[in-house]
């Protein structure tokens, strides 16, 4: 599988990660590269299997736990906004986004 | 001296009130100070802190209320969240995190009492198999080349927790295993490290790479201290998913089983070209202790553990593109400014995360994209399932199976980095036990022709580690590992 | 049924309409986090850590949001699958913390269902729910806190919804507005929403093409978050309209994601969504398959209310009342419930005609719901009462109501304050009688002479002497006597 520069650049854009123009050759070499690697798994025969999700699901089979409907956090809009790099009053702030 | 005791001499000697758990961190701290700067086994140390947690383990002795760790110093990897202590990933994106709460497995540790020397090193974000990709720097193995001072990698991700145990800056250390993250280490830097059944330990407040796949575990000198810290570590967390709700076994205990009347698969798939002969000839000791101690060593075959890679490097990177997602320049990151959300989000993430983080977030977003999922994941997914169909089918037939743990020694600093693929190779006889969920148990066994440590690996049923602690402490024994690093503390 | 249909130059267009309802669902804490989900707190103070999706944390399901979806299901007379799946849906924006939502695509917890709802024209038609799936609601965005940035509260971010999908089954926006509707009413019923538009408890987005006659579908457009009703009518005819005018002038429809503005009455192109399609959904590995017990189902079964169709019917057959006001009075369950209070042992087409007379004008005039009426049912029950037992008679009745809405105080104390009560003494109403045919002896010659239409004018006159309280079947009786 070899990707195209314009691949590069559609991924690149999804996972919200600026790549410079300078970048993107060795990029598209190094993800080709891996792509291609992986696609030894062309060849197992994988007819009628189900798919496996979770190392949860495979080894012990567990059942999803529910919890009870119980307001046990929140309360400490302190502790969420501490960290933020941005903070007006008790929001987070971001550059004004356009509908 | 401090330096030689193992975590179970140390804990006899608190209790003993040979030394007290002052004395014995205050060694640590000096250890880490006067190592750490050619280590880089820590990228943050807490001395108040940890000499906070000793004088309340000595306070706990004193009243005779010592719980399994009382007193013990260990290291953190830097991916388990401390309250109130900065915990990085080992990436720039979160250099200034201080994170408001505890992981649960940090927090099962200090409610048995142990001591928090400092947050260890690691590759960014738990990617990578030498410590290379850390943001605040490499991790140097304490172990050298005979008559070559080159340095050395500690392998990864958990690079610092095992260097920091292997040149005696800790008893032990928590440690992460995605993809062979504990057990890979562990054998480069000639300790071990276990990896238990995933859902044993809680991941809750751990830094997601892989949520399918991570696991945490111990590093530390000997299986059976790997043993008592896995005991402490593991245990239901309600707020985890995942987590098994299973009692906690004496895992202690089980190290002292023995192997008699145990059946050992050999998987034959593992024999894998180019395999140096040392290991090789390693792995047939191995063998050879466990027949010798009573052991019925069989032939097996996993056939499809050689696709366990390939598999891992779809599920891996499709995994942690999504939970990477939220280092977005908003709520807990660093950020870059940007003149619109989408321009602050590409440039706080082009940033904040290194070449091979990147390199998996575009991976993973690729084989989920719209017409390459069933391609790519779905796939993945199918191998994985019958990866674990393998496990199940031979562990009908077989106790454990035993392996090398990696294809090499440790290898240079600056090797292998020219090609991704050559890295990820590494990993290619522990990562069809995440691919699966089952135990793996990494155990130092010799020495290559250069001096290096060589670990064999121990894998399991799932919840059964007490069956891998026993054939590992069996290994141990026979092997009487005792060689040294060159760079080690001496307190 | 007529068939509503938008005539163009081409010739005439039908509408095709399918809804996509997010309800939030009624829980103390929401889907996957302990905190709390009440409406209007302070900004970030219901926000745990795994809201805000810091590193390393994991979520839990809640077991009453599970509840409440498994209860809407077999409230859509649904398909409840017994295994159902959480998966991440991937994209980047300001009040999606995590960089994706949790949601049910492959593998939802409700299948296929149907809602019935009713036309003006007294028709019914079945419209088809495709399914029902839990995820997390956003956080909201705040646009105009300030000159450049936008503010972010995450108190909603997390909370339970329920999305709930119809089949391009609609045809009409009174279709539409009458699914909404009925929608509400069931989900109010179950508990399981408020179905609040106002504070976007519940917010539709709604999916219009058009079609000429017998024509297979054509492309679609998504009208975002429309947040009332009336505005789903008007965003419906809006977005037919500027369909057909692209169809017509030979262009054609590109399916996107478009807003409804109500002030110009017209839909246009959303920016932010433009390059937003690849959602990268795959199985979120924090979360195991969600397998419900049989057993469960069943007990919710059994709990659940008597739901609007039922009840409808059941009014019909045990009050004898007509299709129409069943209709109506079952529109809120405290509505049926104030019914069947007063109905219990009294007249019950006089009990509703009560209802749906004066007592709604009375609560629409004085802006009071059902809840917070000035008028219980016990007191409307007295006066209808005092009605019967010939107390007071109609018209009198009327005004002690009036009082009551006022005062709130009971119709009895009423009548007697005002000296109401009905008079039934037979000499005082010949007294009466006796007067206003003195008085009026030109009228009465005209009476004799034949004009018996005159018999009104006399029963209006001694009403009028005896201040409306006057028995109106003794007064009547008492004149045919005088005037035989
Ligand atoms: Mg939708
Ligand atoms: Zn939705």
């Amino acid at each position: 599988m070899s990707l195209d520069p314009a691949t590069v650049r559609r991924i690149a854009k999804l996972a919200r990660i600026r790549v410079d123009e300078t970048q993107l050759g060795q990029l598209q070499t190094e993800l080709s590269g891996i792509l291609s690697w992986i696609e030894q798994l062309n060849e197992v025969d994988v007819e009628g299997v189900e798919p496996l999700a979770g190392g949860a699901q495979g080894a012990q089979a567990m059942a999803l736990k529910m919890r009870e409907d119980i307001v046990t956090d929140g309360g400490i809009p302190e502790q969420v906004l501490a960290n933020a790099p941005d903070r007006i009053g008790n929001f987070y702030a971001v550059p004004k986004v356009v509908e | 001296m401090f330096s030689e005791l193992t975590l179970v001499a140390a804990r006899d000697g608190l209790r003993r009130k040979q030394f007290s758990a002052r004395e014995l961190t205050g060694a640590f701290l000096g250890a880490i100070e006067a190592l750490n700067p050619r280590l880089n086994a820590f990228i943050t140390v807490t001395p108040e802190l940890a000499l906070e947690h000793a004088a309340a383990a000595d306070a706990a002795l004193a009243r005779g209320e010592q719980g399994n760790l009382t007193g013990i110093p260990l290291a953190i990897k830097d991916l388990f969240c401390t309250a109130g202590v900065r915990t990085t990933a080992g990436s720039r994106i979160l250099e200034h995190f201080v994170p408001p709460y505890e992981s649960t497995v940090s927090a099962n540790l200090l409610r048995d009492g142990a001591v928090f020397l400092g947050k260890a090193n690691l590759d960014e974000f738990a990617m990578g198999s030498s410590n290379m990709t850390s943001a605040f720097g490499a991790v140097t193995n304490p172990w050298t080349r005979q008559g070559d001072n080159a340095p050395l990698v500690p392998g990864g991700s958990s690079g610092g927790s095992a260097a920091a145990v292997a040149a005696r800056l800790a008893l032990g250390a928590t440690a992460t295993d995605t993809g062979g993250s504990i057990r890979q280490p562990a054998s480069f830097c000639g300790i071990a490290g276990m990896k238990p059944t995933y859902g044993r330990c809680s991941r809750w407040g751990i830094v997601a790479f892989a949520s399918s796949l991570d696991q945490a575990g111990p590093v530390a000198r000997t299986v059976e201290d790997c043993a008592i810290l896995l005991t402490s570590m593991a245990g239901h967390d309600p707020k985890d998913s995942t987590s098994a709700d299973r009692p906690v076994p004496d895992f202690a205990a089980a190290c002292r089983r023995g192997v008699k009347g145990l059946r050992i698969g050999v998987p034959r798939e593992y024999r894998s070209e180019g395999m140096p002969p040392e290991i090789e000839a390693l792995w047939q000791q191995g063998l050879g202790w466990l027949r010798e101690q009573g052991a019925e060593i069989v032939d097996v075959s996993l056939p499809h553990t050689k696709y366990g890679l390939a598999t891992y490097y779809i599920v891996a990177p499709a995994e942690a593109s999504s939970n990477l997602a939220r280092y977005d320049g908003v709520r807990f990151t660093s950020r870059e400014d940007g003149a619109d959300l989408t321009e602050l989000y590409e440039k706080t993430r082009a940033a904040g995360f290194g070449a091979e983080v990147k390199r998996r977030i575009m991976i993973g977003t690729y084989v989920l994209s719209a017409g390459y999922y069933d391609a790519y994941y779905l796939r993945a997914q199918k191998v994985r399932a019958l990866i674990l169909k393998d496990f199940t089918d031979v562990f009908r037939g077989v106790d454990a199976l035993v392996t090398p743990t990696a294809p090499s020694a440790a290898f240079a600093q600056g090797e292998r980095m020219d090609d991704p693929i050559k890295m990820y190779l590494n990993d290619v006889f522990t990562v069809p036990a995440n691919m699966s969920g089952i135990p793996g148990l990494s155990v130092p066994a010799g020495l290559d022709a250069q001096g290096l440590p060589l670990g064999l690996q121990v894998l399991g049923r799932p919840f059964d580690e007490e069956t891998v602690f026993a054939v590992g402490a069996a290994l141990e024994r026979a092997a009487g590992f005792a060689a040294l690093p060159s760079m080690r503390a001496e307190v | 049924m007529a068939t509503y249909t938008i005539e163009g130059a081409t010739g005439s267009w039908e509408v095709v309409i399918g809804l996509e309802v997010h309800a939030q669902v009624i829980s103390r804490s929401k889907l996957f986090s302990g905190a709390a989900t009440d409406f209007g707190a302070e900004p970030n103070t219901q926000v745990s850590f795994v809201d805000a999706a810091f590193p390393g944390m994991l979520p839990v399901i809640n077991r009453e949001c599970v509840a409440q979806a498994v209860r809407t299901g077999l409230g859509l007379r649904a398909h409840i699958n017994l295994v159902s799946r959480f998966d991440r849906k991937n994209y980047f924006y300001a009040d999606l913390p995590a960089g994706y939502q949790i949601s049910q695509y492959q593998h939802p917890i409700v299948g296929a269902g149907t809602i019935e709802i009713e036309l003006a024209d007294g028709s019914t038609k079945q419209i088809g729910v495709t399914r029902l799936h839990l995820e997390q609601d956003a956080g909201k965005s705040l646009h105009d806190q300030h000159p450049s940035k936008t503010f972010i509260d995450l108190n909603r971010a997390g909370v339970a919804l329920m999305e709930i999908v119809s089949e391009p089954d609609l045809r009409s926006p009174e279709e539409a507005g009458a699914y909404l509707r009925k929608l509400r009413t069931i989900l109010r019923y179950l508990g399981t929403c408020d179905g609040n538009m106002e504070e976007g408890s519940m917010r539709a987005d709604v999916n219009v093409s058009v079609r000429k006659h017998g024509e297979p579908f054509r492309t679609r457009c998504e009208v975002k978050n429309v947040n009332s009703i009336r505005f789903v009518m008007q965003a419906i005819e809006a977005e037919a309209k500027r369909q057909i005018a692209v169809w017509e002038e030979g262009g054609t429809v590109d399916q996107e994601t478009r807003l409804f503005d109500p002030g110009r009455g017209e839909t246009r192109s959303m920016r932010s969504k433009e390059d937003a399609h690849d959602y990268r959904y795959f199985p979120d590995p924090d979360l195991l398959p969600l397998v419900l017990d049989e057993a469960w189902v069943a007990e919710l079964q059994r709990g659940l209310p008597e739901l609007p169709d039922e009840k409808r019917a059941r009014l019909m057959r045990e009050y004898g009342l007509p299709a129409y006001d069943s209709g109506v009075l079952v529109a809120e369950q405290a509505i049926a419930d104030f019914y069947e209070t007063l109905a219990r042992g009294r007249d019950a087409k006089l009990a509703a005609n009560w209802m749906m007379g004066d007592f709604f004008a009375a609560l629409n005039r004085t802006g009071k719901t059902i809840e917070t009426s000035p008028v219980s049912a016990a007191a409307l029950g007295q006066l209808i009462d005092l009605i019967s037992d010939n107390t007071i008679n109609g018209r009198i009745a009327k005004e002690v109501f009036e009082a009551m809405v006022e005062t709130g105080e009971e119709p009895g104390v009423i009548v007697e304050r005002k000296g109401l009560r009905q008079v039934i003494d037979t000499g005082a109403i010949d007294a009466a009688v006796d007067a206003v045919l003195a008085a009026n002896p030109d009228k009465l010659a005209e009476f004799k002479a034949g004009k018996e239409k005159l018999f009104g004018f006399f029963v209006g006159q001694v009403m009028k002497a005896m201040a409306g309280k006057g028995n109106p079947a003794l007064v009547n009786e008492a004149l045919k006597r005088k005037l035989a």
